[in-house]
C-alpha cells in the first residue's frame, strides 16, 4: 500500500511520517513517498497524508494558504473520487479550509502551545483509518498545537451521523474538561467526513509507533495498520 | 483603490486572545473594560472599479473561514 505525504512550505511532520511509511510499516506492506505541493500529481498512490507543521508559517490562518496549493485540487478530486486521506493537525487545518471536512480550528483556550501526551476515544462510524480498532479503544497519542480548538456550528448532527471519530479523554476512557487540552467542542479531537474516506485528527500518530521512543507508546501505529489492514480487505481488528 | 477588509470573530466563538488582553487591561488599571474581541485588519488595493462581489468572493474564499469569521468590507 502506498503512502504519499504532501510536503508544503512549512511542513515539519512529512518525514516522520515517511519513516512510518517506507521503514517502520515496511514490513506490513507499507511503502512511502513525499509529493511535492506544487505538483499535480499523485503519482498513482493509495493514501494521501497531509502532515503536520506549520504550512505557509499559519499565516493569514492555519492551513488557509496550503489549502489553496496547486496539489490540493489533485487531493481533492482524489478524495471526490473516494481516495483515502488520512490529515493530521496542520493537515487538519489544512482539510478544514480545502472544506475536505467541516468545521474549522482556531486558537487552543488556554492560548498555550499544548505539547503533551493525551488520550482519545475511538468511535463514530468507522473508516479505513479505524476500522481496524475496536469502538471505545482509547489509544495514547502526542499532540502539539495552538490552534487545535475544533468548532462547528451543529454539532449534534456531527454526533448523529457518527463523524465524530476521535475524542480526547481520560486514560480510562471518560468525556472531561480535564481531558479537553485546547477547548475543542464536545472534546473532538478528530473527524471524518460524510463518506468516511476523508479521517482527520490534531493528535500526532506518526509520532507514536515504536516503543524505542520510549513513553508515548505505539497506538498511533493502530491507525496506519487499520488502513493497511482495510485495504486488504481485513476486517482484522489489530492491537486487540 | 484601497478596500479595508475587517474580519471578526463570529459572535459565541471563544476569543481566548480577547480574554487574556481584557484581563491585562484591567491589570494595568483600565478595569472598566467588560470584554475585548480581536479581529483582523486587511488592506486590498484593488484596480479602480472593482466590483464589490469580487471582493465579497475574495473574502468567502480565502481572507475569512465564515465557519467562525465575519467580515465586512469597506472601500
Amino acid at each position: 500500500m502506498k503512502f504519499g505525504i504532501v510536503r508544503f512550505p512549512g511542513s515539519n511532520c512529512d518525514d516522520d511520517a515517511l519513516d512510518v511509511c517506507a521503514r517502520v510499516l515496511a514490513p506490513e506492506g507499507a511503502e512511502g513517498r513525499i509529493l511535492w505541493h506544487k505538483d499535480h500529481d499523485l503519482g498513482g498512490v493509495d493514501v494521501v497524508i497531509l502532515p503536520g507543521g506549520f504550512s505557509y508559517g499559519d499565516y493569514l490562518r492555519a492551513g488557509a494558504m496550503a489549502a489553496w496549493s496547486p496539489i490540493m485540487r489533485e487531493v481533492k478530486a482524489f478524495a471526490d473520487r473516494g481516495g483515502w486521506v488520512l490529515a493530521i493537525c496542520n493537515g487538519f487545518q489544512i482539510a478544514c479550509e480545502a472544506g475536505l471536512l467541516e468545521g474549522a480550528l482556531t486558537r487552543n483556550a488556554s492560548l498555550r502551545f499544548e505539547c503533551r501526551d493525551v488520550h482519545v476515544r475511538v468511535e463514530g462510524r468507522p473508516t479505513p483509518f479505524t476500522q481496524a480498532i475496536p469502538a471505545g479503544r482509547v489509544l495514547k497519542m502526542t499532540i502539539a498545537h495552538a490552534e487545535g480548538r475544533y468548532v462547528h456550528p451543529d454539532v449534534d448532527r456531527l454526533e448523529k451521523e457518527g463523524l465524530v471519530v476521535f475524542r480526547y479523554v481520560t486514560a480510562d476512557g471518560r468525556v472531561t474538561p480535564e481531558a479537553n487540552p485546547n477547548g475543542s467542542v464536545a472534546n473532538i479531537a478528530g473527524v471524518t467526513n460524510a463518506r468516511g474516506n476523508v479521517v482527520a485528527l490534531m493528535p500526532h500518530p506518526e509520532r507514536n509507533v515504536e516503543m524505542l521512543l520510549g513513553e508515548g507508546g505505539e497506538d498511533g501505529r493502530r491507525i496506519f495498520e487499520s488502513a493497511i489492514a482495510a485495504a486488504a480487505g481485513v476486517p482484522a481488528r489489530v492491537g486487540a | 483603490m484601497k478596500i479595508k477588509v475587517f474580519v471578526t470573530l463570529k459572535k459565541g466563538v471563544l476569543d481566548p486572545q480577547g480574554q487574556a488582553v481584557q484581563k491585562t487591561l484591567a491589570r494595568t488599571g483600565f478595569d472598566e473594560v467588560a470584554g475585548v474581541r480581536i479581529g483582523k485588519y486587511i488592506e486590498l488595493d484593488v484596480a479602480d472599479g472593482t466590483p464589490s462581489a469580487r471582493v465579497e468572493e475574495m473574502c468567502k474564499k480565502l481572507l475569512a473561514n465564515t465557519v467562525i469569521e465575519d467580515f465586512r468590507i469597506e472601500s
